[in-house]
């Protein structure tokens, strides 16, 4: 048994900044099944939102209704305008430990226009500025007493009445299982796309830490809002940044129009971004694709090579990487693609973790990042928007775990959570079934894009459901072919695999029971927003196999709803 | 048809790495990693390698293949122009496992050489001022992905374990080049020594090795320049 007084759970920015901040006062330890350095905050590209006003002057009240109004009305007002308020000094205390911000003529942080934003106010850093963020807090951890467990894969929290008394985790080298006591656990894990075929996120994006909740008993919040994000490269779906429509690219369809005037015809290709997947998809629902296949273009060309070359080199080495096109010269084959998780472990404004929709501490528990749902960004977030909430909320889960360190002492840690994670990782592992657990991700994978996608009705949902459910059974009769505890990834996948079949089940069940459109949650047969029933967020548990839902109110303070257009 | 020759050993059980043959059915545009997870998920599921995010950012799939390091993820089979491709594990490091290495010496030589910004001065309210000119000079350095394909193609680190080698190197790069930085001094002390700029050969396979482009022997040339003026000007 190990014991810190935090375990920090998940190596990208916000576990890093949540480290970072509480390993003043803390022995704290970081978690993570991949080394902090691969988290795929470095995949982020656009830049990071703050009302600087170094561009075109700007207020945190205009970044407040932006993001509101983005959210479609489901964000809660009190966190948003928490985010918008401390941004610019989030923003000035990164610039401060060194990130390689790109800087206007007059040696200022440059900002660019985002989708949904109806100001400059992306901080960027050319087209990387998730890895000069990933990276410069990662350094400023370096000369700090934090003790990194890279490459352990966590496999369940342990919670007794009410108080969380540590982790249970794997070393993926060695296949050792340690139990680790402690005072506080942060769970920064990431999100869940990997749960649908074509995706930005990263092979690792397996949503990890919404299992270790579940499996806590804990509720997870909103969790059916799953952003489809405009541009992912055509049959990858990795990332193009939003930045490059920022800086001027066009969407392009089969007939060669700019087809957002049907759409959006006041912000075009800067509406945000549920609007835009969605015009695509009908785009190439409707034959409209490039050749009448299921992509459209987006096309940098008129920028000009200097532009392209100065703000976005990584879009352009990834177009040419992946798809053999060089956009100076050509436009770009691109698609929808599942991008970012809106919903994730219910948490307060703090970042505490919560036990029921009555907003119930479980004490020491804290979540923060794109595992959790605070809610900031309701039914959509707007791009550069998710950066700031990493870095903001890792810190202020650090401090309200500092706070709570004052009072907390280590509990004794429940034996029964140490052995039942060994004895699933050991059926795991000794598993000698007929189905294969790379074919079950794929058929979830299949299944969760073309039945619980950009757009939604009630009977492929009910056929999604019923698939993910066939699916779970089916993993009970896997086999394994390696059963090594050196790096056995084999196993490690087979484990992602399970987690991603369960919060799987409720983003589906969620879905289903929300019978109304509302940001990224599309369904055409209640295609209206119903704020008579539905302003309200889903609180879906989970307990002896069953599904239940409840649901909380939004918090809502400055913006009454109205009808969102753009 | 390709035939991947992968490097591959288990320290479970005894003896040495040895080398395995999949032929598998190149379709167009397959790079690297697809293949690896094509071999792993159909053929055979022990194959261990390390990837995430397959768009060049993570820094985790670096890899030798037929003698080059590269990433797996943005290196289509094509690009190699071989019908065979022997595939082996970062040089210059422990294995752990087939192709995943032991990253521990590599991130020694990054704390080292204290891989952050050092300020001394207190913090302006809002940022620092800086020109886009000397937000240029480290662009290159600050890309840096830690994938450690620079490094372990280092012949030096193969044979000398104690030089810090071309990945930390560019990191003082990064952080002596940024105005922001007020440590130069310490910096260049670090590094003026036969662990530090003067072992390096200019061999240049680190930067011909780096998948962001980056210029690895040049930001270490800049700083050798540099330790030689901070000692010529008895700053050093």
């Amino acid at each position: 048994m190990k014991e810190h007084d935090v375990i920090v759970v998940g190596g990208g920015l916000a576990g890093l900044r949540a480290a970072w901040k509480v390993s003043d006062v803390a022995d704290t330890a970081v978690i993570s099944k991949i080394h902090p350095l691969r988290s795929h905050t470095g995949a982020a590209q656009g830049g990071i939102a703050a009302s600087l006003g170094n561009a075109t002057p700007d207020s945190w009240e205009e970044h407040m209704f932006d993001t509101v109004k983005g959210s479609d009305y489901l964000g809660d007002q009190d966190v948003i305008e928490v985010l918008v308020k401390e941004a610019p000094q989030t923003i000035f205390e990164l610039e401060h430990l060194g990130v390689a911000f790109s800087r206007t003529e007059e040696g200022r942080i440059a900002q660019r226009a985002f989708g949904g934003h109806t100001k400059p106010r992306a901080c960027y850093a050319a087209d990387w500025t998730g890895h000069t963020l990933l990276h410069t807090v990662y350094e400023q951890c370096v000369p700090k007493t934090i003790k990194f467990y890279d490459e352990w894969f966590a496999l369940s929290i342990a919670v007794q009445d009410g108080v969380c008394r540590g982790v249970v985790a794997l070393e993926i080298p060695t296949g050792r299982i340690e139990a680790f006591r402690a005072k506080a656990v942060i769970i920064t894990t990431g999100g869940y796309g990997r749960a649908f075929k074509i995706t930005s996120n990263a092979l690792a994006n397996t949503g990890d830490g919404l299992n270790l909740t579940l499996g806590a008993g804990l509720p997870l919040e909103d969790v059916e809002f799953v952003q489809f994000h405009p541009t992912g490269l055509y049959r990858l779906g990795i990332l193009l940044t939003e930045g490059a429509r920022g800086e001027g690219g066009y969407l392009i369809n089969g007939t060669g129009e700019r087809f957002l005037e049907k759409y959006a015809a006041e912000k075009m290709e800067l509406a945000p971004r549920d609007v835009i997947s969605r015009a695509e998809q009908t785009e190439m629902d409707e034959g409209r694709g490039i050749d009448g296949k299921d992509f459209v273009y987006l096309d940098l060309r008129h920028l000009g090579a200097a532009k392209i070359l100065e703000r976005l080199p990584q879009t352009r080495d990834l177009a040419m990487s992946f798809v053999g096109v060089d956009p100076i010269k050509d436009p770009i084959p691109i698609q929808p693609t599942a991008h970012y998780s809106m919903g994730g472990i219910a948490t307060t404004i703090t970042g505490q973790v919560i036990s029921d929709e009555k907003n119930t501490p479980v004490a020491g528990l804290y979540a923060a990042g794109e595992c959790s749902c605070v809610s900031m960004h309701g039914a959509n977030r707007l791009g550069t928007n998710s950066l700031l909430d990493a870095a903001m909320f890792g810190r202020r889960a650090a401090d309200a775990a500092i706070e709570y360190l004052k009072r907390a002492k280590l509990m004794p840690f429940p034996e029964e959570v140490y052995e039942s994670a060994k004895e699933r990782v050991r059926t795991i592992r000794m598993a000698n079934g007929q189905e294969s657990a790379p074919k079950l991700r794929h058929e979830l994978q299949e299944t969760m894009t073309q039945k619980c996608g950009i757009f939604r009705d009630e009977n492929r949902l009910n056929e999604c459901l019923a698939k993910v459910q066939e699916l779970q059974d089916r993993f009970n009769r896997i086999g394994i072919g390696d059963r090594s505890l050196a790096f056995n990834t084999e196993v490690i996948e087979a484990l992602e695999t399970q987690n991603m079949l369960e919060f799987s089940e409720i983003i589906v069940y969620g879905a289903i029971a929300r019978k109304e459109s509302r940001g990224a949650h599309w369904r055409v047969d209640y295609p209206k927003r119903d704020d008579q029933n539905w302003l309200k967020h889903t609180m879906a548990f989970k307990k002896d196999g069953k599904i239940e839902l409840r649901y909380k109110d939004v918090t809502i303070t400055k913006f009454p709803p109205k009808e969102r257009g753009y | 048809m390709v035939v991947l020759r992968i490097l591959r050993y288990d320290p479970a059980e005894d003896g040495r790495p040895a080398f395995r043959e999949y032929e598998i059915d190149a379709i167009p545009g397959m790079t690297i990693l697809d293949a690896l997870i094509h071999i792993k998920e159909n053929v055979d599921p022990s194959l261990t390698f390390r990837r995430s995010c397959r768009s060049a950012i993570c820094g985790s799939c670096a890899v030798t293949a037929n003698g080059k390091n590269l990433l797996a993820c943005n290196t289509q089979l094509s690009d190699l122009k071989k019908k065979r491709i022997v595939l082996e594990p970062l040089p210059g490091f422990p294995i752990l496992r087939d192709l995943a290495v032991d990253w521990g010496p590599f991130f020694d030589s990054y704390r080292a050489i204290k891989p952050y910004l050092i300020t001394k001065s207190p913090s302006p309210e809002k940022e620092r001022i800086q020109s886009q000119e000397i937000r240029k000079k480290y662009d290159d350095a600050a890309k840096c992905i830690m994938c450690s394909a620079c490094t372990s193609s280092c012949p030096v680190i193969w044979t000398d374990g104690s030089y810090l080698g071309p990945a930390a190197l560019t990191k003082v790069w990064r952080f002596v080049a940024d105005d922001r930085d007020e440590a130069t001094e310490e910096r260049l002390a670090l590094v003026n020594n036969e662990k530090g700029v003067w072992r390096c050969h200019t061999i240049f396979r680190c930067s011909d090795s780096c998948p962001k482009d980056i210029d690895t022997a040049g930001c270490l040339e800049f700083l050798r320049r540099m330790v030689v003026w901070y000692s010529l000007t008895g700053r050093v």
